[in-house]
């Protein structure tokens, strides 16, 4: 059996020192050479492996056979945005984690297939799906442009709906260009994927924060249809003494500054952004990766993800880990931060020591105190323990149901308790991942199309 | 698509104090008493939180006032009418709580004199008396003097020089105020940090049973997602930008927003000294 070809990836001490992207990708003979490796299994896991259902094995078969421009056909046929989703979905739980070889041997990378067929569409001028025009005169306000809004606009627009994305920053594309650094999605590829919601005629309008500048109501009146997708953007804080001195972000403020404002070319871009040398980062999922790496690049000596639980419970996707890892991050496990000392800046932090007790609702296991505390010192902290469901349009939008811990209530189709508003994406599973929110984005999409064609 | 932000008017009210009218009428739409907007002056800048001073709904502009400070004012500043401002997001934050509270203080320092217009505009209208308690460093940096009397039944000023009005801070130009028998059922606070923080504390003193500043944290996002803008109040966590920015000026911790502010001190002098030597150059 022929062995996985491997994704070329830049040195870990250059690349530690800037932030060109990580991965090289395939070239053309890497990827046909990979794609051959697919056994066309009658079975077909992978496709159900995938939340928004990529016929893999059909445009893994063209890719094999060099028929690009056609697996690239069958790619966007159902993703829209493959040179993003191909660079930042968690393949190895989805299709791959499905896919047949996996349980022999090695999957085939169909994350890396996928990215190689989104790098060569752009490089080879390739078209995408045009609009069909099958509905006319009805329009959909899609609130928030990030991962849930972009699929929900695409599959909407395609089918000749006007649409028009709200979006409250002054760039479009919601974590994928605030909260993923450059080294894993380099904002380019983003631009350019979301130039087909212009191609597909949908409006963007930026700067215009749904609850602030319109409410839900006036959205309402001015589209047959709303769609809710604002995220999951309120940090979590740690509740801790201290949390307040400088020198302590939440990885939100931290990777706002870096991604979307730039502030690694300050002072070319006037963002500024303060890292210390010794930098712990509290957390252990994707988020806490971007961070933590972010850091290394930022100049830091010493970059420690400090987390409750031990290697085998972090939420990160593997290959991040071992990319951070490459590039000096160090791990300390079983501990949580209890205060931060400090005068003006922070300058330790106070952790204690923790251990694993039987599984918790999340199926882990549990951490518990141990009562045994240490001090660390660092001079740059940054808060990676996650998000809450961003409350700005629930809090001004009477009659929208939330659950108790903010997020918005749905129901299996997206359909929220007021009638035509949807919602899907983090604001509705509390935190994801991109594809995870595409996926809700689709199913909010076919709903919003079923019940408008029936109106 | 994107709203042309065009600058309709501008012009200098005093060395460094720019008032700005720019074209905006999604936020004009909604703007009232007590909010912001997120400005950015060019692709490069910063994101930064400007008061609203003033708005047309019909006629679609807003205006704001603000010192160059920084790299991000002085691009801001340097904007011409007819060009555009980069980006403009808003209205942000709560409006103010505006009451029938009787006899009111409007108090400010420094370019925030302008952020108290509207504030002041809306208790007159509720039929409040309005007292403007005003300052600067010196008459030549004095602004919306006039302005405010338009609303105002009393404008009392202080300078720092003695150079018009009272010689010393607006701080202690309340407390002689109020020592001399000015009874106030509210106080609006706004300015630097400091200057808050002394007026704060004069109006605890005198008993003035209602006060709120107007907080102005580093802020990166200005809708809460960011964090930045954290302040404490009461002893609890508050986000400035979406649970802002007024506050219960007896219950904000004064220290840890002024030890906030510096967080970048050494960063915003660097960008500043190279902004400077690449207009010189």
């Amino acid at each position: 059996m022929r062995l996985r070809v491997p994704v070329p990836k830049r040195d870990p001490l250059e690349r530690s020192r800037d932030f060109a992207e990580v991965s090289l990708g395939y070239d053309e003979r890497e990827a046909v050479a990979e794609a051959s490796r697919c056994i066309q299994c009658p079975s077909r896991p992978c496709v159900s492996g995938c939340p928004i259902g990529v016929d893999v094995p059909r445009f893994v078969k063209l890719l094999a056979e060099r028929k690009f421009s056609e697996a690239y056909r069958v790619l966007t046929d159902r993703c829209p945005v493959p040179a993003i989703t191909g660079r930042v979905c968690p393949q190895e739980r989805q299709c791959e984690a499905l896919c047949t070889l996996a349980k022999l041997d090695q999957p085939i990378a169909i994350g890396a297939l996928e990215r190689f067929l989104g790098d060569w569409a752009y490089e080879n001028g390739l078209e995408r799906p045009k609009r069909v025009d099958a509905v006319r005169g009805k329009s959909v306000a899609v609130v928030g442009s990030g991962a849930a809004g972009i699929i929900v606009a695409s599959d909407l627009a395609r089918l000749g709906y006007e649409i028009v994305l709200y979006e409250a920053l002054h760039a479009p594309g919601g974590v994928m260009v605030y909260g993923i650094p450059e080294f894993r999605l380099p904002k380019r590829v983003v631009e350019a994927e979301l130039r087909y919601l212009d191609e597909l005629g949908a409006e963007v309008l930026l700067g215009a924060v749904v609850g602030k500048t319109f409410t839900v109501d006036e959205l309402l009146d001015q589209h047959d249809a709303v769609f809710l997708g604002t995220g999951a953007g309120r940090p979590r804080l740690l509740g801790v003494p201290g949390e307040e001195l400088n020198g302590i972000y939440t990885a939100n403020e931290f990777l706002v500054r870096v991604n979307l404002m730039r502030s690694y070319l300050f002072p070319e871009y006037d963002t500024p952004l303060k890292v210390g040398s010794r930098v712990a980062v509290i957390g252990a999922g994707n988020t806490a990766m971007d961070a933590a790496r972010t850091a290394v690049r930022m100049g830091a000596r010493e970059v420690w993800v400090l987390y409750r639980r031990t290697r085998a419970e972090m939420p990160a996707r593997l290959e991040e880990v071992r990319n951070a890892e490459e590039e000096g991050v160090k791990f300390v496990f079983l501990v949580r931060p209890v205060a931060f000392r400090g005068s003006f800046s922070v300058e330790s932090v106070v952790l204690e020591k923790m251990k694993l007790g039987e599984p918790d609702e999340s199926g882990r296991p549990r951490p518990l105190p141990t009562g045994e505390l240490i001090e660390f010192e660092v001079d740059t902290v940054i808060n990676a323990i996650g998000f809450h469901p961003n409350p700005l349009v629930p809090s001004v939008t009477p009659g929208l149901k939330t659950l108790p811990d903010g997020r918005i209530y749905v129901d299996s189709s997206c359909r929220t308790s007021l009638p035509r508003v949807y919602a899907g994406g983090d604001v509705v599973v509390g935190e994801g991942t991109v594809i995870e929110a595409m996926g809700w984005g689709r199913r909010a999409a076919k709903s919003i199309h079923e019940d408008l064609a029936r109106s | 698509m994107k709203t042309k932000h065009e600058v309709l008017r501008r012009r200098a009210l005093a060395p460094g104090i720019v008032d700005i009218v720019v074209r905006a009428p999604l936020v004009a739409r909604k703007a009232e008493p007590g909010q912001f907007v997120m400005v950015m002056a060019d692709e490069r800048g910063e994101r930064i939180p400007l008061t609203l001073v003033d708005w047309s709904r019909e006629e679609g502009w807003i205006e704001m006032v603000f010192l160059e400070v920084g790299v991000s004012t002085k691009k801001l500043s340097a904007l011409r009418e007819g060009q555009e401002v980069y980006h403009v997001a808003g209205p942000l934050g709560n409006p103010s709580k505006i009451e029938r509270y009787g006899r009111v203080a409007v108090v400010g320092g420094g370019v925030a004199n302008a952020a108290l217009y509207p504030i002041a505009r809306a208790l007159r209208g509720l039929g409040n008396e309005v007292i403007a308690v005003v300052g600067a460093r010196s008459s030549s940096l004095l602004v919306f003097e006039e302005k405010l009397s338009e609303f105002c039944d009393e404008v009392h000023v202080a300078t720092d020089d003695g150079s018009r009005g009272f010689k010393g801070f607006v701080s202690q130009l309340l407390d002689e105020l109020m020592g001399e028998g000015l009874e106030l059922d509210a106080v609006w606070i706004v300015g630097p940090a400091l200057m808050m923080r002394a007026c704060a504390q004069v109006a605890a003193k005198r008993g003035v049973p209602v006060a709120y500043a107007s907080l102005n944290p580093i802020m990166v996002c200005g809708m809460g997602m960011c964090g930045a803008c954290r302040v404490k109040v009461g002893g609890r966590v508050r986000f400035t930008c979406v649970e802002g920015p007024e506050f219960d000026a007896y219950a904000v911790d004064w220290e840890d927003l002024i030890r906030r502010l510096g967080a970048f001190r050494d960063q915003e002098g660097l960008s500043l000294r190279l902004y400077s030597e690449a207009k010189r150059a």
